[in-house]
C-alpha cells in the first residue's frame, strides 16, 4: 500500500499554480499540472422537482448548459476546460439517469474537441448516497449498491475522471463540529474517515482500473471543513476551528491518494495544498468565482497552488449577460488567462504571491492553505506514523501557524476567537496517544452515532 | 445561595457545577419557580447576549444548554407539579430526496435547549411521515429544512399534505435551508422563514405565542 512519508514538493516556493510534479493526462488532450492553468466548471438545475416526468427537461438543461459553456471557451480561445457533472442524489439513484447525462455531455465534449481542438475533460461526481441512513451503512446494502452502480455506470459511459466527496465520519463531525469538541473532529477526520476512504477508494480504483481513459480523481472533506467554513461564515463556530479542520482534513483526503486516486482532487477540497505538497498531483481549486455557490474568506489564496480553477456549482439562471453557467465561465476563463500568461512571462510567483497576500493574513483559514503553512501542515502530516496521528498532527501545526502570525501581529483575532484558539490548542494536548483510547473515551459521547463495522472496527 | 452564582455557573457551562448549585438552592428553600426564573432563564438570556454580541458560539450555547437541562433534572418533579409546560412540541426534517442534515440538526438542538420538545425524523423525509409524526405526537409545530435546488419543490409537497390532512389541532410550518427565500415560504402557503439557526428559534417562539 502506497503511504506517503515524504513531500513530492518540500519548497514552498515550488508550490504553485499550474504546475504539478506528477502530470496527469485526460479525456480529450488535456494535460494537468504542465504549466497551464485551466477552468473547471460546473453547473446544475434550477429549482425543479427531479423526476421521471421531469427527467427529460433537466437533460436538455444539462445539454443548454453545456453547449453555452463550450461556446464561451470557444469564443475566448480556453486553452482546455473540464466540465463537471456533479450528480444530484436522483441521478445516483437511478444509475441509468448519471449514465445517460454522461454520455451526452461526453458526446458534446468530443464534438467540442473535433470542432474547434478544444482539449477538454469530463468529471464524473456521484453522490455519497450511503450517509443517507442513520447509523451509515458503509460497506454493503441497498445504498452502497446504487452508489457502486452508479460509479460503474458512469465509467462505462464515458467519465474521464471519477470522484467523490465521500462521508464516512461525517455522523459524528457534525456533532462534534456543533460542540466544539476536538476530540469528536479527531475521531471522525482521523480514525473513522481514512477508514471509510481506504476502503471506497480501493473500490473506486477497482471500477476504474482496466478501463482505458477513465482515471479515479479525488476526494473531498466538503462534509466536514466546508461544512465548517459555512458555520463559521454564520459566525456559529469560531474560525480558527474551522481553520484546524481544515487541516485536519487534509490528513484525511490523503487517504484517496494512497489507495488509488490519480488527481485532480476536488475543487471543493480547499485542503488541496496540502494534498499538493505531499503528493504533487494536480489539483483543482475554487474561490473568488465560486460565488455563485458560496462565500468563503479565502477567494483569492485558493487559486494560488491550483491546476484547475473551478466555480463550485452554479444553477440554470438567466444574467443580463446570458446564463449563470456561460457567465462563470467566462470569469473562469479569464481568471486562468490571468494565471497562465504570468506562466508565460515567469512571473508566476509574483502573481501567485499577491493572491496569497491578500488573503493570508484575514482570516485563519486562509492562513492555514497558503504555501508556506500548507508544507509544514504537510510535512506534519507525512512524519506522522498513523492516521489518528497525522490528524492531531496537522491540527498541532496548524495551531502553531495561527499563534505564530497573531504574536508576531500579522493576523489579528477577536478575543472570542483568541480564546478559542487557546482551548484547541489544551484539547489537542488532553488527547490520548492511542486512537484505540480515543475510541474508549468517546464511546459515550459518539458511540450510539456510528457503526463499529461499517470502519472495521 | 446568592441565585447569582448558579446564572454564573450556566452561562459558563459548568453543568455539574449548576446541577449542584441548583439542588443547594432548593435545599435553602429558594422555589423552583424563583431558581428557574432569577437563575436558570435569566443566565440563558445573557448567553443568547453573549451570542448576538460574537462572543458566543454554538458551542458555549449548547454547554449552557446542557447544564441548563441538568438544572431542569433537579427542578422538573417540582415544576411538574406547579403547571409548568414546555413552550411547545415541533417535528423537524429535512424534506425528502434531501440528505442534508446539519442545518436542521442545529435548529432542533437550539430548539431543545430553548426548552422545546423536538421530534427529529432525520434527513429524505417523505410528506405522509411528517403528517404521521404531528399525529402521532401531537406536535403544534413543523420545521422544514432543504438545501438542494431539486428538493424544495418537496417542501411544498409537505407543506401541503400537512394542509390536507385532518389533523387534531391547526399545526404551524416554519421552513429554511440555503434555496429558501420569505418569498417562497409564503408562495407554499408555510406559517414563516428563519434564515438561520437562531432565527429559526426566534420564530418558533412567535409562532407557539397564544
Amino acid at each position: 500500500m502506497l503511504r506517503y512519508a515524504s513531500l513530492a514538493v518540500p519548497d514552498p516556493r515550488d508550490l504553485v499554480f499550474g504546475h504539478a510534479p506528477t502530470l496527469v493526462s485526460c479525456g480529450f488532450g488535456l494535460k494537468l499540472g504542465a504549466r497551464v492553468v485551466f477552468p473547471e466548471v460546473n453547473f446544475t438545475l434550477p429549482s425543479m422537482p427531479l423526476t421521471d416526468s421531469t427527467w427529460p427537461d433537466a437533460l436538455a438543461q444539462y445539454r443548454e448548459m453545456a453547449r453555452g459553456v463550450l461556446g464561451r471557451a470557444r469564443a475566448l480561445e480556453a486553452p482546455g476546460m473540464v466540465i463537471e457533472l456533479e450528480h444530484l442524489p436522483p441521478m445516483t439513484e437511478h444509475p441509468e439517469w448519471g449514465a445517460q447525462i454522461t454520455a451526452e455531455l461526453l458526446e458534446l465534449l468530443e464534438n467540442e474537441h473535433a470542432k474547434s481542438g478544444l482539449a477538454c475533460a469530463l468529471r464524473v461526481t456521484p453522490v455519497d448516497l450511503r450517509y443517507g441512513e442513520r447509523p451509515p451503512r458503509l460497506r454493503d446494502g441497498p445504498l452502497w449498491e446504487a452508489l457502486r452502480l452508479s460509479l460503474v455506470a458512469c465509467t462505462e459511459s464515458g467519465a474521464h475522471i471519477l470522484s467523490i466527496e465521500s462521508e464516512g465520519g461525517k455522523e459524528v463531525c457534525d456533532e462534534a463540529l456543533l460542540r466544539g469538541d476536538i476530540r469528536g473532529i479527531v475521531l471522525a477526520l482521523g480514525v473513522l474517515a481514512p477508514r471509510d476512504m481506504a476502503w471506497l477508494w480501493n473500490r473506486i480504483a477497482d471500477v476504474c482500473a482496466g478501463r482505458e481513459g477513465v482515471i479515479a480523481g479525488g476526494d473531498s472533506a466538503c462534509a466536514f471543513a466546508n461544512t465548517a467554513m459555512q458555520l463559521a461564515h454564520q459566525r456559529l463556530i469560531p474560525e480558527t476551528l474551522a481553520a484546524v479542520v481544515r487541516a485536519v482534513g487534509a490528513a484525511r483526503s490523503l487517504a484517496a491518494f494512497e489507495h488509488g486516486a490519480e488527481g485532480p482532487s476536488k475543487d471543493c477540497a480547499y485542503e488541496g495544498p496540502i494534498l499538493k505538497a505531499i503528493t504533487g498531483r494536480p489539483i483543482s481549486m475554487e474561490g473568488k468565482s465560486a460565488t455563485c455557490a458560496h462565500f468563503s474568506p479565502l477567494g483569492n489564496v485558493a487559486a494560488a497552488t491550483c491546476d484547475l480553477w473551478s466555480n463550485e456549482s452554479v444553477q440554470n439562471v438567466r444574467l443580463l449577460s446570458g446564463s449563470a453557467p456561460e457567465a462563470f465561465a467566462e470569469s473562469l476563463i479569464y481568471d486562468c488567462r490571468l494565471m497562465n500568461e504570468a506562466l508565460r512571462r515567469g512571473k508566476e510567483h509574483c502573481l501567485r504571491d499577491l493572491l496569497v497576500d491578500s488573503d493570508r493574513w484575514h482570516s485563519p483559514q486562509a492562513l492555514v492553505i497558503s504555501p508556506e503553512a500548507a508544507v509544514a501542515i504537510a510535512r506534519a502530516i507525512v512524519a506522522a506514523p498513523s492516521d489518528y496521528h497525522r490528524a492531531t498532527a496537522a491540527a498541532q501545526t496548524a495551531v502553531q501557524l495561527i499563534g505564530q502570525a497573531v504574536t508576531q501581529g500579522k493576523l489579528m483575532l477577536s478575543p472570542a476567537e483568541t480564546r478559542w484558539l487557546d482551548r484547541i490548542e489544551s484539547d489537542l494536548a488532553d488527547l490520548p496517544d492511542t486512537e484505540g483510547e480515543l475510541l474508549e473515551q468517546t464511546q459515550a459521547e459518539y458511540g450510539h452515532l456510528f457503526e463499529r463495522s461499517s470502519y472495521g472496527l | 445561595m446568592d441565585l447569582s452564582i448558579l446564572k454564573q455557573a450556566l452561562i459558563e457551562g459548568n453543568d455539574q457545577t449548576v446541577a449542584d448549585l441548583t439542588q443547594r438552592a432548593l435545599d435553602e428553600d429558594h422555589s423552583a419557580e424563583t431558581i428557574l426564573s432569577d437563575a436558570l432563564i435569566s443566565g440563558m438570556e445573557k448567553v443568547g447576549e453573549l451570542f448576538e454580541q460574537g462572543e458566543y458560539f454554538v458551542p458555549e450555547l449548547l454547554l449552557a444548554a446542557r447544564a441548563m437541562q441538568g438544572a431542569m433534572e433537579v427542578l422538573r418533579p417540582l415544576l411538574a407539579a406547579s403547571d409548568y409546560q414546555p413552550l411547545g412540541k415541533v417535528v423537524m426534517g429535512t424534506v425528502q430526496g434531501d440528505l442534508h442534515d446539519i442545518g436542521k440538526k442545529l435548529v432542533a438542538m437550539m430548539l431543545e435547549d430553548s426548552d422545546f420538545e423536538v421530534i427529529d425524523l432525520g434527513t429524505d423525509v417523505p410528506p405522509e411521515r411528517f403528517v404521521e409524526a404531528v399525529e402521532e405526537s401531537g406536535a403544534q409545530l413543523v420545521g422544514l429544512s432543504a438545501l438542494l435546488t431539486t428538493t424544495i419543490p418537496a417542501m411544498e409537497a409537505t407543506v401541503g399534505a400537512l394542509r390536507e390532512a385532518e389533523l387534531p389541532t391547526q399545526v404551524k410550518i416554519m421552513v429554511g435551508g440555503a434555496p429558501v427565500t420569505s418569498t417562497f415560504a409564503q408562495d407554499i402557503g408555510a406559517d414563516g422563514y428563519a434564515p438561520d439557526a437562531s432565527s429559526a428559534v426566534a420564530l418558533a417562539r412567535r409562532l407557539m405565542a397564544p
